[in-house]
């Protein structure tokens, strides 16, 4: 059975980071108020998960400025998506076996 | 092996953040529902109260009238149009914004931007196209330009809401084709394009989603 979870990346393990890696796969960007409705999670459990999705080089950050706002948005990197879709691939195959 | 009942949950999660996240889901039945009632009052009233009733062909009727009359008759269509569409909108906002709200999303995200832009450009030039027709008296193509710029206008917003939107666009854009073969019949094919076919969309979206 090693073989079956084997492709599971522990990185993905918190939903949240799931959700978060879920909403980036399918979208060019996605700015980080919007990220956290489609999410519903606090502001700082939001953060952290991200800051440690980026930390791993599986998200990119874009700071900007709309007018005089900080707009801070996320998108996914190459790593990112090839990780993930490892990950759900493990899923997949896992469910498959049962 | 054990059964694992949290790795397909996990997959059922992320399938769904996906298509929330891509998708407008918050569009209402209602908000096909009631523009095709109110599409279809104001053909009545276009047909009894206007158009002194009777009479389906717009053109014959128009060669029996003085200019003036043809102006002022001219005006209460355009009146009746914009007031059909006003409400519609209205109604449609509604609805929807009613189904967010009582779902506990928002209405205004990255995907419902999106997709209002995406149906704004193809209806907004259908809309100026209308009234460029409208200035050089091509009155007989208005009806079918409403019809097919429209259809547009949901193909294109239908990649980012249900699939049926694009369905009911491809439905509009045939409607307003064949309008445009048999233009007489313009009040016909705006009582089956804005009328039928919304309501048809409406009841269908409310049993399949919401009810």
């Amino acid at each position: 059975m090693k073989d079956l979870i084997s492709g599971l990346n522990k990185v993905f393990e918190s939903r949240v980071r799931l959700g978060i890696m879920s909403v980036l796969m399918v979208n060019d960007s996605f700015d980080f108020n919007s990220l956290k409705e489609s999410l519903n999670v606090t502001d700082g459990n939001l953060a952290s998960h991200l800051k440690a999705l980026e930390d791993r080089k599986l998200i990119t950050v874009n700071k900007q400025f709309i007018g005089r706002k900080p707009n801070t948005s996320y998108s996914i990197t190459r790593t990112g998506e090839h990780l993930f879709k490892q990950h759900l691939k493990a899923l997949e195959d896992l469910i498959n076996a049962q | 092996m054990e059964k694992n009942p949290t790795s397909a949950e996990e997959l059922k999660t992320i399938r769904k953040i996906m298509e929330e996240s891509t998708k407008f889901l918050s569009l209402s039945g209602f908000s096909g529902l009631f523009p095709g009632l109110i599409a279809i009052a104001g053909a009545l009233i276009a047909h009894f109260l206007i158009l002194d009733k009777g009479e389906m062909s717009y053109y014959e009727y128009f060669a029996t009238l003085s200019g003036k009359e043809t102006v002022i008759i001219k005006w209460q269509m355009i009146t009746v149009a914009l007031s059909v569409l006003l409400l519609s909108l209205l109604a449609a906002f509604y609805f929807s914004f009613r189904k967010a709200k009582g779902s506990g999303k928002s209405f205004w995200t990255p995907v419902s931007k999106r997709m209002f832009i995406n149906l704004l450009i193809p209806l907004v030039t259908g809309g100026l196209f209308v009234i460029i027709l409208i200035i050089q008296n091509t009155i007989h193509l208005v009806v079918p330009g409403l019809l097919v710029f429209y259809g547009l206008a949901l193909v294109n917003a239908g990649k980012f809401t249900y699939n049926e939107v694009f369905y009911l666009g491809i439905l509009e854009i045939l409607t307003g084709l064949v309008c445009a073969m048999f233009p007489d019949l313009w009040l016909v094919f705006w009582i089956i394009g804005f009328g039928i076919l919304h309501i048809g969309y409406g009841l269908f979206m409310y049993r399949k989603y919401e009810a």
